[in-house]
Formats: C-alpha cells, sequence, structure tokens
C-alpha cells in the first residue's frame, strides 16, 4: 500500500514539475501543495499523463484556515485559573497564521484506481483568488460556485460564478471562520406589512462544549512513522 | 401565422416531480428544452458549519439527515473518516453488521427511488409494491437503532449495540384488527437475523414483480430508452458516481475497487449499462437490488455463527458501560470525559468514502487535535449529478426533465447540505 504510495509521489513529481510539495499524511493518504500559479498546469498534467490519468475531480472544497490550532481553553493552564463559558478564543493562531484561504482538490483515477488530494492556497489579499479548473473537468463548475458562495473565493475564468447555496440576496460568507453559527440576519413574517422581512438576529451565540485541544501522546509515536514534511521526496 | 419564441418557465420548487425543492429554471422553445438552470439550496442546513460546533460523535445523527433515505450509508463515511484519523480498527462483527445494514440501506434507498421515479412517468403502482418492502427494512432500522429513519446506529469504533433477539411487533389498534396483527407479526417472532434471513429469501420475487411491471412494458421503455444520454468520457468528467457511471458503462464500484470493511470478502457482482441512458441506469438499479440481497444473506450467514464484540475497548473513545461505570472510578472519568468534552483526534485530514446507493459518498475531515472537526465536507453524489441537468436534458422535451431528475436520483438533503 505505502509502496503503492511512494511510487504515486515520485510519478507526480517527476511529470508535474517541482513546483508540487508533499504533505506528510498518517493515514496513508497522498496529498500535494501546489502554488496558485502553477494550479492550472498541474492540474491539466495529471488529468492527461498516461500514467496518471486522473479523470474525475470527485470533489473540491474550500477551508478557511483562520483559526486552526486555536481553542477556547487552554487546557494546560485552564485548571489553575477555572474554566469559562468558552466564548473567547485563546492561544495563538496556528499553522494557517499567514496564510488563511486553501482549495482543496480530491482527484480520482478510474483507469489507475489511484486517488490524490492537491491544496492550493489562495493568493492573499481580499477578496481570496485562484485559478479555475472548470475546463479540465467540468464537474468544478458547481464546486466552485460553493467554495465561492461560502467562503468568497473567487476563481478566475469561472463561466458562472454566482451564488449557490444561500438565499437569494444573502450578504457574506457563512463557511468562513469569522461568519457567526447563528447568522447575522432573522427572518419572520410581518403581519402589519404583509411580507417577510429580515432583521438582526436576537439570540446570543452560545458555546455548548468549548473547544480544546489535549496532548496525547499515543498519536505521538504514529507520526514518526509517517513520512516527514521537511526530508525531500523525488 | 403567429411567431414563436422561446419562453422562461419556472419548474418547482413545490412540484412532486422535483424531489424535494429544486427550482428548475427552463428556457423552452416550444415543448423542447434549451437551457435549465437548477436553483438550489432551498433545504441548505450548513450542516458542515454545525459539525464544527460539535464534538465529533455529536454530528453523527446529522450525517442521517443528508441523504435521508440511504441514511447508515452517510453514518457509515463519517465514523470512517474519523477512524480513519485515530488509527481505529473495527471488529470483524461490527464490519459485517456495517455491511450488512449498508446494503439494506441500499435496498431501502434504491426501493424509494424505484417508487418514485415510476410514480413520476407514469407507473403508479410501483410506488405502492416498493413501499411495502420498505416498510419490512424500516423495522430492522427499528430493532438495531430505535427508530425507523435517522439511526445513529454506527460510531467510531463500532455500532451501537449488538443485533437485538426480538423484533419490533404490531400491536392491535383502532386501524388494525388482531388477525391481521398476527399475520404480520408472524415474521417477526424471531430475532432480527431470523427476520432478515427471511426477507431475503423472499425478496427476489418481488424483484421479479417490479420487473414484470416495468421491464418490458412499452410505456415504460418509451419514456426511458434513449433519454439523458451520458457518454462514458462525459460522465467521468461531471465527476459521475454509482449507477449513473455504471449506467454508462463504466464498472467502477468503491465495493470492488477500493473494498472498505469486508466488502472484500463477500461476492457480488457489478451491473453496468451499455447505452448511458434512463432505461440502462434503471436496469442496474434493479440488478444492484438483487445483488444487495445476496450480499445481506451472505452477511446474515456469517453473523449467525461469529458471535463477537462490536465496538473496540478503547474507552478514550467509546464510553464504558453502565454497569462498568458504576463500579468503577476509572470508567465513571471516561465517561464524564466523553459526554463532556468528547475525544480529540489528532491533527491531519482525511477522506473516507463509501458507495452509497446513489454513488461515491465521501467525508473529508481536517482536523487540528480539537474534540471538533475543524473543517468537515460532505461529498455527495447527487450534487454532481444534478450540475449535469443541463447537460442531461438539453434538446429534450419538457416531460422528460421529470424522467431525468428520477433518473439522477435526487434527493435534496445531500445536494444543498
Amino acid at each position: 500500500m505505502s509502496e503503492a504510495l511512494e511510487k504515486l509521489a515520485g510519478l507526480v513529481l517527476a511529470r508535474c514539475g517541482d513546483g508540487l510539495e508533499r504533505v506528510a499524511s498518517r493515514c496513508g493518504e497522498l496529498t500535494f501543495e501546489v502554488p496558485a500559479g502553477q494550479l492550472v498546469s498541474v492540474c491539466r498534467c495529471l488529468r492527461d499523463d498516461p500514467e496518471l490519468k486522473f479523470e474525475q475531480l470527485v470533489d473540491l472544497t474550500g477551508v478557511d484556515y483562520l483559526q486552526y490550532g486555536r481553542v477556547e481553553w487552554a487546557t494546560e493552564s485552564a485548571s489553575n485559573m477555572g474554566f469559562s463559558r468558552g466564548r473567547d478564543l485563546a492561544g495563538p493562531a496556528g499553522e494557517g497564521s499567514g496564510r488563511r484561504f486553501a482549495v482543496v482538490y480530491h482527484l480520482l483515477s478510474v483507469a489507475h484506481n489511484r486517488r490524490i488530494r492537491l491544496r492550493a492556497w489562495c493568493e492573499p489579499g481580499e477578496p481570496p483568488m485562484l485559478d479555475s479548473v472548470v475546463d479540465i473537468w467540468s464537474s468544478a463548475n458547481w464546486n466552485e460556485r460553493e467554495a465561492f458562495d461560502l467562503f468568497g473565493i473567487l476563481f478566475r475564468g469561472h463561466p458562472d460564478l454566482r451564488r449557490i447555496l444561500t438565499d437569494y440576496g444573502f450578504v457574506g460568507h457563512p463557511f468562513r471562520k469569522d461568519f457567526p453559527l447563528i447568522g447575522n440576519v432573522e427572518v419572520r413574517y410581518a403581519e402589519a406589512r404583509g411580507r417577510v422581512v429580515y432583521e438582526p438576529v436576537a439570540i446570543e451565540p452560545r458555546t455548548l462544549v468549548p473547544r480544546v485541544i489535549r496532548e496525547d501522546n499515543r498519536y505521538e509515536a504514529a507520526l514518526k512513522d509517517a513520512p516527514r514534511k521537511d526530508v525531500g521526496h523525488g | 401565422m403567429a411567431e414563436i419564441r422561446s419562453y422562461t418557465m419556472n419548474f418547482g420548487p413545490q412540484h412532486p416531480a422535483a424531489h424535494g425543492v429544486l427550482r428548475l429554471v427552463l428556457e423552452m422553445d416550444g415543448e423542447v428544452v434549451q437551457k435549465a438552470d437548477p436553483h438550489i439550496g432551498l433545504l441548505h442546513r450548513a450542516t458542515e458549519k454545525l459539525a464544527e460546533s460539535k464534538p465529533f460523535n455529536q454530528s453523527i445523527g446529522y450525517m442521517d439527515r443528508l441523504d435521508y433515505v440511504s441514511m447508515m450509508c452517510n453514518e457509515h463515511a463519517y465514523v470512517m473518516a474519523i477512524e480513519k484519523l485515530l488509527g481505529i480498527e473495527v471488529p470483524l462483527r461490527a464490519q459485517y453488521i456495517r455491511v450488512m445494514f449498508d446494503e439494506i440501506t441500499r435496498i431501502l434507498n434504491h426501493l424509494m427511488w424505484l417508487g418514485a421515479h415510476g410514480l413520476d412517468i407514469g407507473a403508479m403502482t410501483m410506488f405502492l409494491y416498493c413501499f411495502r418492502e420498505r416498510e419490512d427494512l424500516m423495522d430492522c432500522y427499528e430493532a438495531v437503532s430505535g427508530t425507523r429513519m435517522h439511526a445513529t446506529y454506527y460510531r467510531p469504533g463500532g455500532v451501537y449495540r449488538d443485533l437485538p433477539d426480538s423484533m419490533p411487533k404490531y400491536q392491535p389498534s383502532r386501524f388494525k384488527s388482531q388477525k391481521e396483527v398476527d399475520r404480520l407479526n408472524e415474521k417477526r417472532s424471531g430475532s432480527l437475523l431470523d427476520f432478515i434471513d427471511d426477507f431475503t429469501a423472499r425478496f427476489p420475487a418481488c424483484v421479479d414483480e417490479y420487473e414484470t411491471l416495468l421491464t418490458d412494458n412499452r410505456i415504460w421503455k418509451q419514456r426511458t430508452v434513449n433519454i439523458g444520454v451520458v457518454s462514458p468520457e462525459r460522465a467521468l468528467n461531471l465527476g459521475f458516481t454509482g449507477p449513473m457511471i455504471r449506467g454508462s458503462g463504466i464498472a467502477w464500484d468503491l465495493r470492488k475497487k477500493q473494498p472498505y470493511e469486508v466488502y472484500g470478502k463477500v461476492d457480488f457482482d457489478i451491473p453496468v449499462g451499455v447505452n448511458g441512458d434512463c432505461y440502462d441506469r434503471y436496469l442496474v438499479r434493479v440488478e444492484e437490488l438483487r445483488q444487495s440481497n445476496r450480499i445481506i444473506k451472505q452477511c446474515v450467514d456469517w453473523l449467525r455463527t461469529n458471535p463477537g464484540p462490536v465496538m473496540v475497548d478503547d474507552h478514550k473513545v467509546v464510553p464504558p458501560t453502565r454497569e462498568q461505570m458504576k463500579g468503577d472510578m476509572e470508567s465513571l472519568i471516561h465517561h464524564f470525559k466523553l459526554f463532556t468534552e468528547g475525544y480529540c483526534v489528532p491533527a491531519g485530514e482525511a477522506y473516507a468514502a463509501v458507495e452509497a446507493p446513489k454513488g461515491e459518498f465521501g467525508i473529508y475531515l481536517v482536523s487540528d487535535g480539537a474534540n471538533k472537526p475543524y473543517r468537515l465536507k460532505c461529498r455527495a453524489p447527487g450534487f454532481p449529478h444534478l450540475a449535469a441537468l443541463e447537460e442531461m436534458v438539453q434538446g429534450h422535451m419538457l416531460a422528460d426533465v421529470v424522467a431525468v431528475i428520477g433518473t439522477a436520483d435526487i434527493v435534496f438533503g445531500e445536494i444543498d447540505r
């Protein structure tokens, strides 16, 4: 299993340029980070190369790394200070502190029965931008619309970048980490005015179970076996 | 003579053939569809965002509500993704139970599809026939989980409990006489496995019955043959999976190609279509009913002879039993921690996919080491299928739109998420 994976990793690096950076995985999956500028050429190569042949884009999704690794209780010190309701995010922002938005592509090769995952970090700035892969896989069309709708990522070259899941006239991008879970507006039918009206939400946000990260050395050993990021491959 | 120009027509969202809440804006030239623009999201509940605010186990119930006609398959992908990150190996008996219920779910889903698809294009009887068998399978859900639909039966580490020794029984009421109740309870007197065994014995005859009604039916063929044809190349490019890609002639099935749980140990075949039209996809799904029945039978036979644990014995992830908790301090602490905080999943990302009845249902899980998912993405099979609707209906008549929506097996719970 892992031997085949290493072979595929070498093959991808050999065929699709050296801008790719392999990401360590602990569950036998192959992930590469692609520089935003090379995304389209790498994707085209992955689809068209007869030995790779990733004919199918299984999934495309945005990820917002704004609060990656941040917790509501710092468990090491909280027990001395007492536990709050967990409304404030404590601790340093994790890996994502410089870069915020990424788009993750899951590719499948039906011919060779292989999977691969690509992650491309959006160009910094607002709105986050990335090139569209609709020309390569048609299934990217709605998935990119979804990523635009939920995360506000703009896909350069997309033929029809409209909102898809949210309401007509919705404001904001709900899956961003700084968008509140309860939303910003609520809807009700105003009898007096005879129509539906939007109003600012009346409820308070509430944390039921605070977000914590606990050190667990059972998982550390497993990490040592996985290929490390700083060891070059290919 | 008056000049006829193309006009725009609104289809749904409240239309019985829209299979939920699909709003379709159709541009018509007479009876012929020029453009179709599906508007989705009317059932959007932000399941993925909700999951980010809850400990891992509390989101299993949300998975049932995604594709609400193939409930356990969705749970399966979710718990598999968590297990992958935690590095848990599920006990063999639990794997067989999962496979058995995945296939029961497949039959549930295909019966629902067959009934509704038939109803859409004029075969009323199918609906009644299919729901008759669905009822029995719903009872299996009830027997293991207590609910008929939203089971929350699969848990990271196995399944919630072992198969029960008795089946739920009908009670006499204003609507059911004692005689009627006795007839219904006759097959429910034994254990769940007896009941399922009996089902697998009589189900092939039921499928024959469905086929008698439809397969060689002239009207059925006129409505489905050469409608919504998709070539294998396009099917791949459009992200088709499941019966949709098999209908186009590509023998791709995760249960065979990337076997999970014990699919590698059971014997079954993958049906494949030739023309990639609605009729082929119908044939593929009907044959899948028979193949699922075969798998269930094999699982029943194995489960009868192989008792064992159905959950891993790791109380960092799985709550201890009530008994242990009452007598053992450590178990009490485990119980308390699991139900107040949940368990932390090591940082990393995983993608777990199952062959759900509609196609590949996948869960992409990003964890930063916390007790809640950092990001959860549900790869719903219906999403790319509906996205391809425009391509499939172009040039067809208005009435064929309904046939194409039906053949794609659209369920809005998973598309809108």
